[in-house]
């Protein structure tokens, strides 16, 4: 995906030091200086924070999944990021604006031009049809009948559901209610879109149907993605980065193949140990790096592909293999050595 | 293993506990002196006249900007008295013109053809063909019986009133639900007002509005009141979380949020406290009749005083067709509110329909006039049947039923009552503080304590007493009666659709269609009123006899029945613990109905606390009217208080047998 915008952007949304603390008197926390924040002082003061300390920038277009188990904190931090439950200290900035100092009428604003949420049991109005719940948040913005409804009927059709405008929620399969979940939040056309474990009370096979529709809305309207889920081996497949929270804190941030080859600590080898690195491993991760667009070898590999998807040219060659870049030039090799390795789920040397 | 500690403890607690009991009854009875059996009149406040001069005061010589407080209420009154008027002009008496004989009128109400076909159109899209034929069934009724003009007027007032109670309790349970404190000071105001007898409810409407509609109006209003707060806070805390973030990310204005996303959402749980309100509405208009609203309530009230059995007997079941016209459509509309509305393809909107068929209908009547009202000749009435077999039942079964009567009164409630009104104050009140302390531990004990005091202080002791015994004899007899029916009931799925039928059906009755079949048998008296709290006070007993029984889980009944049990074990060991903390829920309820009879049934002359608010609203002596109430309200607060905490015990010994 877009990665390489990323760096030259400014980020969309920035979090620093974000806290959530719950406890009776939760209000003196910011009287506290931070560096004394620990374990410690958070039982002494019999308080329970949610999200300790939680820093990250997410940059255009990306897709950010925050991943953990239940009670690891994923939730509260994304309802800290638009605001739906309002973080103890810390800043949030929403494209260059600091959300928590923003009025109640900008935040309304905020949140109706610039950011969307999908929820994990839908939320959607019972009293409501399809077309109904879609136009929705165009009529709480006041928008013309007319004009919401044919809004929203194209957002229908963009997930999939035209002709059934008019059943109402309970007349829908899961599957089919978390798209009109999705049509709703795409509706006013957001930049952010918020998805808080968007998939998780669907079946395996509607899962992954969606995880797929997922990805072809992303390439087709890149927004910027903050995506909850306790499920790894979803967010390998849709994630360009992943944030491993345990206990309210950050454990690592990176991409899929940091996370699986470049662990930060035992907790998050244990939570990578069973996915099989070929499927997450590029050629880019394991090719040694050659100068001057060389190599004695006759058959080539793309920079970006996973290991397991190119599996089948070990039987054309025996020999090493080329790498190539998005331009055509040779930038490495890879030994079939390594390459078999990895396809067996070992470490590189 | 870790309650063992605690139990060591209890045991000489206990031991203590019943040795000092022991020494103060024989203290007491023996030796004691002479304050501790009957409560001084020295230390009797005169909680009653102070409070009724205190109201009088307030309505009499309260000004609010120089304006005497009376005189507020009275155009308040007045304000109600015409929006009633306007209702009842609608729906049953029409626009007269001139005076004395030359009376004749000049718009004629809505024909009992359109109101009746209203409601059978809304029956019809509410609830499909059952519903329907039940409303039909019951306006005409109504109709046929000569009791439509009568319905129409109870029927304006419950719109009115419930549409009063709806908006107000909607208004508060909105707040309450924004504001925990608001929650804490309604949820306490409205146990209490639920316990209030509902005649008491009356005295001082009486004192501030008048004799008329508009007092029995705001009477009915706060009655109807509790419960319609209380399911708008439950309704609008079933909201899912989710739904409510939903609607904030979507950027909801608070006012959007709530009635746009939340409201809706919480519709269905809404619409039963809609139908709670609308039966409890229904149950006082008919009470408040006694006070000048008019309409059913009244011909049966009538009745009771004439003794006409009959007529009081059919103006009853009138307001049993009432009733369930009522309930069923309000149940109806709550189903489908919680389904979402749903017209289906081709269906025209309900008002749509409910114009035309109004316009056609008043087109008909007003060309065929019996559409309009009906004959008098063409009226059946059954009250010389019902006469007829009163008189039948004196002449044959004279001898059995007061056979009956006489037993009951003389070797059982009255030794009772004696036993009650003889034992020393203290010693009643050591031993409800002692088994407080024993069930729930010393804050209950002190609540009841407190509770007691109030009574004995306000003098009200003597008449307290003769309730309990009322409600102790009412009560057990309606558990002998109702537990086994709901116990059998339970052991026969096929019957359960029925049962709740009738079960409904004997709920939503009002109050005083209780009084009828039990004056018919016994005439007046002590009989008279225990049969009908007992009546009143089956339904929930079987119920609650019902839902317990069925509580157990079917991994534990299949356990049983793998290691063996017989059947009576499976009920002994497994069923029974399984449902005893639901059953004493259940006696709980049972003697909650029972209070709210016991105060109707003061009409047949029973001489507790019941008769004396009946008295004092009679006399229109205020302060007296409600203390008595709230001593009533006492009684029911301590019975609630020890056998909540007595379910709670037993919740958790279940808990502990099943651990262990």
């Amino acid at each position: 995906m877009s990665k390489n915008s990323i760096e030259n952007e400014r980020p969309v949304i920035s979090c620093l030091n974000v806290w959530k603390v719950f406890g009776a008197n939760a209000t003196d926390f910011e009287k506290e200086k931070l560096d004394n924040l620990n374990e410690n002082t958070l039982t002494a003061k019999k308080w329970t924070a949610a999200v300790c300390d939680v820093s990250f920038d997410i940059g255009r277009g990306e897709v950010f999944v925050i991943m953990g188990l239940s009670g690891s904190g994923k939730s509260t931090m994304v309802r800290c990021m638009s605001r739906l439950i309002e973080p103890t200290s810390g800043d949030v900035n929403i494209e260059g604006e600091n959300l928590l100092s923003v009025s109640d009428e900008k935040l309304i604003e905020i949140r109706r031009q610039k950011m969307g949420m999908v929820f994990q049991h839908f939320a959607l109005l019972p009293n409501r049809d399809v077309l109904g719940n879609v136009a929705f948040p165009l009529q709480v913005q006041g928008i013309s009948r007319k004009e919401r409804e044919v809004r929203a009927s194209e957002m229908i059709s963009l997930v999939g559901l035209e002709g059934r405008e008019n059943f109402f929620p309970a007349e829908l399969s899961g599957g089919q209610q978390q798209r009109v979940g999705i049509a709703r939040s795409l509706a006013s056309n957001p930049s952010i879109w918020f998805l808080d474990e968007p998939f998780s009370a669907l079946d395996p096979l509607i899962r992954s149907d969606l995880q797929d529709e997922l990805l072809r809305l992303q390439a087709q309207l890149n927004k910027t993605i903050v995506f909850i889920t306790h499920d790894l081996d979803e967010a390998i497949k849709i994630a360009d980065r992943i944030a491993i929270m345990d206990q309210g804190r950050i454990v690592q941030i990176g991409t899929p193949e940091d996370l699986i080859m470049r662990p930060a600590n035992e907790y998050v080898a244990r939570f990578t140990k069973g996915v099989p690195k070929s499927k997450v491993v590029k050629v880019s991760t394991i090719m040694k790096p050659v100068a001057g667009n060389h190599a004695k070898t006759s058959s080539f590999l793309n920079i970006n592909d996973r290991v397991a998807d190119v599996a089948d040219i070990l039987t054309k060659t025996q020999e090493a293999i080329g790498v190539r870049n998005d331009g055509g030039d040779i930038v490495g090799v890879v030994d079939r050595e390594t390459f078999i390795r990895i396809l067996a789920g070992a470490d590189i040397k | 293993m870790k309650f063992r500690s605690d139990v060591v403890l209890l045991e000489p607690m206990r031991l203590l506990l019943w040795a000092f009991f022991f020494t103060f009854v024989f203290f007491v009875i023996n030796i004691g002196p002479d304050w501790m059996s009957s409560f001084p009149e020295a230390l009797i406040f005169p909680v009653a006249e102070k409070v009724g001069s205190g109201l009088n005061w307030f309505a009499r010589d309260a000004k609010i900007a120089g304006v005497p407080m009376q005189e507020i209420t009275r155009s308040v009154a007045s304000f109600f008295d015409l929006i009633i008027d306007a209702t009842v002009v609608v729906l049953s008496k029409g626009i007269f013109t001139g005076r004395g004989l030359n009376v004749s009128q000049l718009v004629p109400p809505l024909s009992w053809m359109s109101i009746g076909g209203c409601l059978a159109i809304v029956s019809y899209r509410f609830g499909g063909r059952n519903l329907i034929v039940i409303t039909s069934i019951a306006v005409l009724f109504l109709v046929l019986f000569g009791l439509w003009q009568n319905a129409m007027v109870t029927l304006a007032s419950v719109l009115v009133s419930v549409l009063l109670a709806m908006a107000i309790g909607l208004a508060l349970g909105i707040w309450s639900f924004k504001s925990q404190n608001v929650e804490n000071v309604t949820r306490g105001v409205m146990n209490v007002m639920q316990t209030v007898p509902i005649f008491s409810y009356l005295v001082p409407t009486l004192l501030l509005f008048g004799y008329g509609p508009s007092a029995a109006l705001v009477a009915t209003v706060i009655y109807a009141l509790p419960p319609m707060v209380h399911n708008t806070v439950l309704a609008l805390k079933s909201v899912p979380t989710e739904t409510t973030e939903c609607g904030v990310m979507i950027g909801c204005r608070p006012r959007q949020l709530l009635w746009q996303v939340q409201l809706p959402v919480a519709l269905g749980r809404l619409a039963v406290g809609m139908n709670q309100t609308i039966m409890m509405t229904l149950n006082m208009v008919i009470i408040a009749s006694m006070i000048g609203a008019g309409g059913l309530g009244f011909n049966v009230l009538q009745a009771l005083r004439k003794l006409d059995i009959g007529s009081g007997l059919e103006a009853g079941m009138g307001i049993v067709a009432l009733a369930i016209i009522l309930d069923r459509i309000s149940q109806a509309a709550a189903q489908r509110a919680a389904n979402g509305k749903h017209l289906e393809p081709g269906q025209r909107p309900l008002w749509q329909l409910l114009v035309v068929w109004l316009i056609f209908s008043s087109v008909i009547a007003f060309i065929f006039t019996p559409m309009q009202t009906w004959p008098d000749a063409w009226e059946i009435s059954t009250a010389s049947f019902w006469n007829a077999a009163v008189t039948w039942v004196n002449m044959n079964l004279f001898d059995i039923l007061e056979g009956a009567r006489n037993f009951a009164l003389l070797e059982i409630m009255r030794p009772f009552n004696r036993f009650l009104q003889s034992a020393p104050w203290s010693l009643v009140v050591a031993s409800v503080v002692a088994l407080a302390f024993y069930l729930g531990g010393f804050k209950l004990a002190v609540y009841c304590a407190l509770l007691m005091f109030f009574i004995l202080l306000t003098g009200y002791w003597a008449p307290a007493m003769a309730s309990v015994y009322l409600i102790t004899i009412s009560v057990l007899m309606a558990v002998m009666i109702g537990y086994p029916i709901g116990f059998w009931l339970s052991s026969q799925p096929q019957l359960k659709d029925t049962a709740n039928f009738i079960l409904d059906t004997m709920q939503t009755l009002p109050t005083l269609v209780y009084l009828l079949p039990a004056v018919m048998l016994f005439r007046i008296g002590d009989v008279s009123a225990v049969i009908a709290v007992i009546l009143y006070a089956l339904a929930p007993a079987v119920r609650y006899a019902m839902v317990g029984m069925s509580q157990v889980s079917p991994a534990l009944l299949e356990a049983a029945q793998i290691s063996g049990c017989t059947r009576w074990q499976t009920l002994k060991w497994i069923r029974f613990p399984a449902a005893l903390p639901t059953l004493l829920i259940g006696v709980n309820q049972t003697i909650m109905m029972a209070f709210s009879m016991l105060i109707i049934a003061a009409l047949v002359g029973t001489k507790d606390l019941g008769q004396e608010v009946l008295i004092a609203l009679n006399r229109s002596l205020v302060g007296e009217g409600l203390v008595a109430g709230f001593c009533v309200a006492c009684l029911a607060l301590i019975s609630d208080g020890l056998l909540k905490a007595a379910a709670s015990k037993a919740e958790v010994s279940t808990i502990r047998k099943m651990n262990s």
